[in-house]
């Protein structure tokens, strides 16, 4: 196992975002995590990484406890981690060249040379070396994703975070994309941990999915068990079916009873 | 009216929150100070977008509030028979307090507010999240050399600003006004004293230095990371750090010029 | 970068026009190079009434500044005023029996410590004490006396 969460708990104010949550990520694969908006997708990947802090529980990345980590440590460890935000979190002032040769010129001594080889490797990777001079204002939303992409493999990592890769992308960047995912991480053993969701991409690449709701996990399994699955929650969610055990209406009195009401305010 | 209460002490609360976590940005700002002395390219581009881009409205409203002063001074003053005081009057409110108050105001307006939003932006565009999932600290690499270039461009712009502004009365004063120039100038050079009015003048600037670039940092850092968030920010950065900037003016003052 | 010369070339332009506006207020503007002369040596004169004499007044002769007033101070034992003058150091040949007059310059104006040379062979040296001194004339005294003596007359 690269990632093992145990009894995590998370809220944030009165909100109590993660209930004794428990989840195992095994090295090399692309693991998905899935829930409808607001359940704390994102924040899950930010307490794997550090970002965030837990109110209980253990987060275990590669053997080290991630919550017991000093700055320093967590420095190290995040070296070998890559994160892809949704936004692609690309520092604008600098072209796109240079962000992906960011972090090595950050973290390693290489020479020019060697540091300009393995920019234009990770920028062929995405099949962007031909973008190397625009800067991430000039870039569609799918071309920053992809060289965020780079950015995030220029150190070779052991792992990837996919934070929403799919969301606002056009059919053909979405299928680019899901491609370069399953690619990265079987071609240089990556384990990928992708958070979305976008039901019907995510089980095309995914090797193992968890989904998430109110907390906790509702269910787990490959794609395929997923699908089989004949419980109401995971039928509603991984159909998209507009009522369910999620109501489609927010809750609020009845409506005959709000309509009188609205004189008495 | 219980709402009212609970409101308040909310509110309270939340700028008690909020103060305390600019003083923690403030002492980790200062921790990384080190940063620049490793990365002065950093610090260069800083003092580009601080220094030398304020530099045009520093020169122009220096001038302007030099000749004001030439023209007011020289009304006042003739009336008392004292018009060869002009220089004393000019360069003493400009050295004293105009120099570095207006600047480190125009400098909270031209780059403060500039700072906070560029701070804001790399925040919601997860630009500063993003940088320390590269294990790069965005206080050191981000801040520290904004806070650096804000704090050593201020006193600059200020001396700036108050020498344009000596020979922006100067022309008005002796070219417009027939002041004898001999007495603009030596009267000027016996009033000034160089610790008590320049030094102090230098050292208020940098203070406001420390204030106004702390404040920019601060709100972009800790703004709600979207459109409006970010726009709110800069409004209050801006607000703020007027304030500051004149109640701090007002304190330093006693300390320095009170019992002079 | 090609930019990056351009902004390494004006970030010196603009530090080096601080620095001369600093220089500039420092010179032109405040009594800096005056201070320069602090090497010159200290004399005591004491007065009855110093009238407003400030620290940092002038000290002339023949109209001509020489040095400064360095501080004034209370002598309780004596109830006079001692005031303590830094002379240019290339002033070195005032006489032991100088005259130290407290005057006004203008009607109104600032005052400020005229020295009229005596003509002893003997030259006042560091930490000496003029000791003939005509203390400051007051507004009200004069303007008292004069209707005093119209009075006087008159009557």
């Amino acid at each position: 196992m690269l990632v093992e969460i145990r009894d995590l708990c998370f809220r944030r104010g009165e909100r109590i975002i993660f209930d004794q949550l428990d989840l195992d990520i095994r090295r090399g694969t692309v693991t998905a995590v899935m829930g409808p908006s607001g359940t704390g997708k994102t924040t899950l990947l930010k307490l794997i990484t550090g970002q965030l802090h837990p109110d209980s529980g253990t987060i275990r990345v590669a053997g080290q406890d991630v919550t017991q980590l000093t700055q320093a440590e967590l420095f190290q460890l995040r070296q070998r981690m890559g994160m892809l935000f949704q936004s692609g979190a690309l520092l604008t002032d600098l072209s796109v060249f240079e962000n992906v040769a960011y972090p090595l010129r950050e973290h390693t001594n290489l020479s020019p040379t060697l540091v300009r080889k393995l920019v234009l490797l990770k920028l062929e990777a995405v099949g962007l070396r031909g973008a190397r001079d625009l800067m991430p204002a000039e870039l569609s939303g799918g071309m920053a994703r992809r060289v965020a992409l780079a950015r995030a493999i220029a150190l070779d990592p052991m792992m990837i975070l996919y934070d929403e890769p799919f969301t606002g992308q056009d059919p053909i960047s979405m299928g680019m994309l899901t491609a370069l995912i399953r690619q990265l991480n079987d071609a240089s053993g990556l384990t990928s941990i992708l958070v979305s969701h976008d039901v019907h991409e995510t089980a095309q690449i995914a090797d193992y999915l968890y989904v998430i709701f109110e907390g906790r996990v509702v269910a787990q399994g490959t794609p395929d068990a997923l699908a089989a699955d004949h419980a109401a929650w995971v039928r509603q969610f991984m159909d998209g079916l507009p009522d369910g055990p999620v109501h489609f209406h927010y809750p609020a009195p009845s409506l005959a009873a709000d309509l009188r009401m609205r004189r008495a305010r | 009216m219980r709402d009212a209460v609970a409101r308040l002490g909310r509110g309270v609360l939340e700028a008690l929150e909020r103060l305390g976590r600019g003083h923690v940005l403030l002492l980790s700002i200062l921790l990384g100070l080190g940063e620049v002395l490793r990365r002065p390219r950093l610090l260069a581009e800083q003092l580009f977008n601080i220094g030398v881009l304020s530099l045009l409205i520093i020169g122009i409203s220096g001038l302007f509030v030099g000749m004001v002063l030439g023209l007011q001074g020289y009304y006042v003053l003739s009336q008392f028979g004292a018009a060869e005081s002009l220089g004393v009057m000019v360069a003493a409110s400009l050295v004293r307090e105009l120099g570095p108050v207006v600047t480190a105001l125009l400098v909270a307006g031209r780059a403060g507010s500039a700072l906070t939003a560029e701070i804001g932006l790399m925040k919601a565009t997860e630009q500063l999240a993003g940088l320390e999932m590269m294990a790069v600290d965005p206080v050191r690499r981000i801040l520290v050399p904004r806070f650096v270039g804000g704090v050593l461009a201020m006193p600059l712009l200020a001396a700036i600003f108050s020498a344009v502004g000596v020979l922006g009365g100067y022309f008005v004063g002796v070219g417009l006004l027939g002041v004898d120039e001999g007495a603009y100038w030596s009267q000027m050079q016996a009033k000034i004293d160089f610790d008590e009015d320049l030094i102090n003048g230098v050292i208020k600037s940098l203070a406001f230095g420390v204030v106004v670039t702390w404040i920019a940092l601060f709100q972009g850092y800790d703004a709600v990371p979207t459109a409006e968030g970010v726009s709110r920010s800069t409004t209050r950065a801006v607000v703020h750090a007027a304030l500051v900037v004149l109640g701090l003016d007002f304190v330093l003052t006693a300390l320095m010029f009170g019992d002079g | 970068m090609p930019k990056r010369r351009n902004i390494e070339l004006l970030v010196g332009t603009f530090v080096a026009l601080g620095l001369v506006a600093l220089f500039f207020l420092a010179m032109q503007v405040s009594n800096f190079n005056l201070k320069s002369s602090n090497n010159g040596y200290v004399l005591q004169a004491r007065f009855t009434n110093i009238g407003s004499l400030k620290v940092r007044a002038p000290v002339a002769i023949a109209g001509v500044r020489i040095g400064r007033v360095e501080s004034i101070r209370f002598d309780a034992a004596t109830y006079e005023a001692v005031v303590a003058l830094r002379i240019d150091a290339t002033v070195n040949t005032l006489p032991d029996d100088t005259f130290a007059n407290i005057f006004t310059s203008g009607l109104l104006g600032e005052q400020y410590i005229g020295l009229e040379p005596g003509g002893s062979p003997d030259v006042l040296r560091d930490g000496d004490t003029i000791t003939n001194t005509q203390s400051a004339l007051l507004l009200e005294q004069m303007i008292g006396q004069f209707l005093f003596k119209k009075a006087g007359e008159s009557g």
